[in-house]
């Protein structure tokens, strides 16, 4: 446990004044109560169904007076165990699942699937694919992060920046819906290419919401950054250095906010991100208003990768030309039996991948996504795994929290931007 | 669909025209290819490197440290490297990764196992990354059903604890020495074994009754463990005097009962 902070109680109706005219630091208790019960300390529980927890997470906190002694995050309530049902599904047919683990940011989760059995198989993607995918995952990027914003500010208190950012996320929901057919699990991606190539006009409705969505962020700026109760609830709160970021396992924003520059994009780059022009904002605190200032950037920095990408898709195919991963398309269907026969194939039996195995770790918009593909040859897997970074992050928790007080708590697990779905799985 | 697969011997049939050939040369290409499969990923299959081969100078220098904990490394994948250790040796070879500065993996990605089925030992897998060095590695434990137990790694990364917990949970793989081996996906009182092994079948060990029944019948103190109920305990005698020995009229009043 770090160093506990002063408490200087002030809440009763006639407080005890002491030599110097200030208040007398004592806990609170009701008067008459038994001595012996001072300093006892107490059990609360937060949650599993609290708006504050961002899902059911549940947290059982040890308090003395108002300071945490100990916290004992619980979760769980969601678990469907994805991995297990993704050993009696073929590979083409897991994509659905993954969106359902970060519905905040699926198209990430989607495309790290896809890339770790690609990889697996053998397969190269075709560049206007690769492109798209840089697209859609910046895209979620910002999705991911302008809900943070949002419901951040309410645990907070600040209501008005969640109307302002959600106005946002619906064109970007828009934008699924146009790509995909589906706003929250889009399900987007196949082995070795795109369940469609992009509809016409697609790219106009993305410049025209990179075009405006920088004024939103301004507008958000404007009214956090500077704001001094925003200041007073996130500054020095949940401090963790970067030795303890990276032994607790902290990827993305909350490890860069404690000054520890590591993105995936950047150190081990897929999809050409070494040849988008971008910048990797680093804190250098370690605290929450370090963690909101990274995430506020990095919207930006998505913002510029979006611009390049939109600049260099190329036209071309979307699939790569394998029949062995590819449906035929459907007019060849229809008018010709070998196509047929093909699309039976690939339907019935699904995609085969080689015995073996393959990690894939993308930056999704909550840190390090890594998916963990073990294949016996045949078309289902033997083993997925997915390292969900949300997972790893709130394992430190406790340790962000422990001495600190009871309504920080709030702030820090909602400065770790978790999601549950992806926590329980 | 059904149809289709009726009609596939008529597939063979020559084809009518010069034209139309071409293209069902294509669609037997393809056919083919489809049956086959896809060839293995580039040195997928390879269960030892090549001489000459540039090899990771991690595994180079594990090989020079303790060959005898080693028991053999393979490159999966095109890039990844394997290295497959003794299961005893495993914390200090782990270790000196860690603490060594010449390796410096100074973060630990994911700790999961994997289960082949069919008897055939338990792997522990540690992914491993350096940050300094820009370096992959993964390590693997191969652990017999019979001994499913390795030393825990907590004490080198706090990042293990909960994956640890994890793999207790879903694999039932005993890790010595951690701090907090609980359950963490399931409930404490979960009896039907650990889900992501092979012998589990996809909808549990009990019917759907007995589930039910379960499911039912659970207490919310179910989801306590026993050190929390501990610190219930003080709390509950408390509870009934506080009110009645309270500030008098100024308190609001408590509905009886909510503590129980």
């Amino acid at each position: 446990m770090s160093e506990r902070r002063t408490v200087e109680y002030n809440v009763s109706r006639s407080p005890e004044l002491g030599m110097d005219g200030r208040p007398v630091r004592m806990p609170v208790l009701p008067i008459g109560m038994e001595p012996e019960l001072v300093g006892e300390h107490m059990l609360i529980n937060i949650g599993p169904q609290h708006p504050a927890t961002h899902g059911v997470l549940r947290l059982v906190l040890e308090l003395d007076g108002e300071t945490v002694v100990k916290c004992t995050p619980h979760v769980g309530y969601l678990h469907s165990s994805f991995e297990k049902v993704g050993e009696y599904r073929m590979w083409n047919q897991i994509i659905p699942l993954t969106d359902r683990m970060d519905y905040l940011a699926p198209l990430i989760y989607n495309c790290a699937y896809a890339m770790a059995v690609e990889k697996l198989m053998g397969v190269e993607v075709t560049e206007r694919c690769k492109v798209t995918r840089v697209i859609c995952m910046e895209l979620d990027r910002i999705f991911s992060h302008l809900l943070w914003i949002g419901t951040t500010g309410i645990d907070i208190g600040a209501f008005t920046v969640f109307l302002y950012t959600f106005q946002e996320r619906e064109r970007i929901y828009d934008l699924h819906e146009a790509f995909t057919g589906a706003r929250v699990t889009p399900s987007a991606t196949r082995i070795g290419g795109m369940m469609a190539d992009l509809p016409a006009g697609w790219t106009a409705a993305l410049q025209l919401f990179v075009d405006t969505v920088p004024r939103t962020l301004d507008e958000v700026e404007t009214l956090l950054t500077n704001n001094n109760l925003w200041i007073g609830r996130n500054r020095d709160v949940g401090v963790i250095g970067p030795d303890d970021a990276i032994n607790y396992g902290l990827t993305g924003p909350n490890l860069r906010a404690s000054g520890v520059d590591y993105d995936i994009r950047k150190d081990r780059p897929y999809y050409d991100y070494q040849t988008y022009d971008f910048d990797v904002p680093v804190g250098e605190h370690g605290d929450c208003y370090d963690r909101y200032l990274v995430r506020m950037e990095e919207m930006r920095q998505s913002l510029r990768i979006l611009r390049q990408a939109l600049d260099r898709l190329p036209d071309g195919p979307m699939n790569v030309d394998d029949p062995r991963v590819i449906l035929p398309g459907k007019s060849d269907c229809m008018s010709d039996m070998e196509s047929m026969i093909h699309h039976f194939k690939i339907v019935m039996e699904g995609v085969k991948a080689p015995p073996g195995e393959s990690w894939f770790s993308v930056e999704s918009s909550k840190g390090e996504l890594g998916m963990y593909v073990v294949s016996d040859g045949g078309s289902k897997p033997v083993r997925w795994r997915v390292r969900g970074p949300s997972f790893v992050n709130i394992s430190a928790l406790p340790r962000m929290v422990e001495g600190a007080l009871l309504s920080d708590v709030i702030a820090v697990n909602a400065s770790l931007d978790i999601v549950l779905g992806e926590i329980d799985r | 669909m059904v149809e289709s697969s009726q009609a596939q011997p008529g597939a063979v049939a020559p084809p009518n025209g010069a034209g139309a050939s071409n293209q069902v040369q294509k669609y037997e290409l393809a056919l083919r290819a489809l049956e086959e499969g896809l060839p293995a990923a580039e040195a997928a299959v390879e269960r030892t490197l090549p001489e000459g081969a540039p090899a990771h100078p991690s595994v180079v220098a594990l090989l020079e440290r303790s060959r005898d904990a080693l028991l053999f490394w393979e490159v999966v994948a095109g890039d990844e490297y394997v290295v497959f250790v003794r299961p005893e040796r495993c914390f200090e070879l782990l270790r000196w990764l860690k603490e060594e500065p010449s390796q410096a993996y100074l973060y630990l990605s994911d700790v999961t196992a994997v289960d082949y089925g069919g008897g055939r030992p338990l792997q522990v897998v540690y992914q491993l990354w350096s940050m300094v060095l820009k370096r992959q590695l993964r390590v693997k434990a191969e652990l017999p059903l019979s001994a499913l137990e390795i030393d825990s790694v907590v004490p080198i990364w706090n990042a293990a604890n909960w994956l640890e917990r994890e793999v207790y949970d879903l694999f039932g793989i005993r890790f010595l020495g951690h701090p907090d081996l609980r359950r963490i996906m399931m409930p404490n009182n979960y009896a039907e074994g650990h889900p992501l092994r092979k012998d589990f079948p996809l909808r549990g060990r009990f019917s759907r009754a007995e589930q039910t029944r379960r499911a039912l019948s659970m207490d919310t103190e179910d989801f306590y463990s026993p050190q929390e109920l501990v610190f219930m305990q003080p709390e509950d005698e408390v509870g009934p005097p506080g009110p009645d020995s309270g500030p008098g009229a100024g308190g609001p009043a408590e509905p009886e009962g909510d503590r129980a």
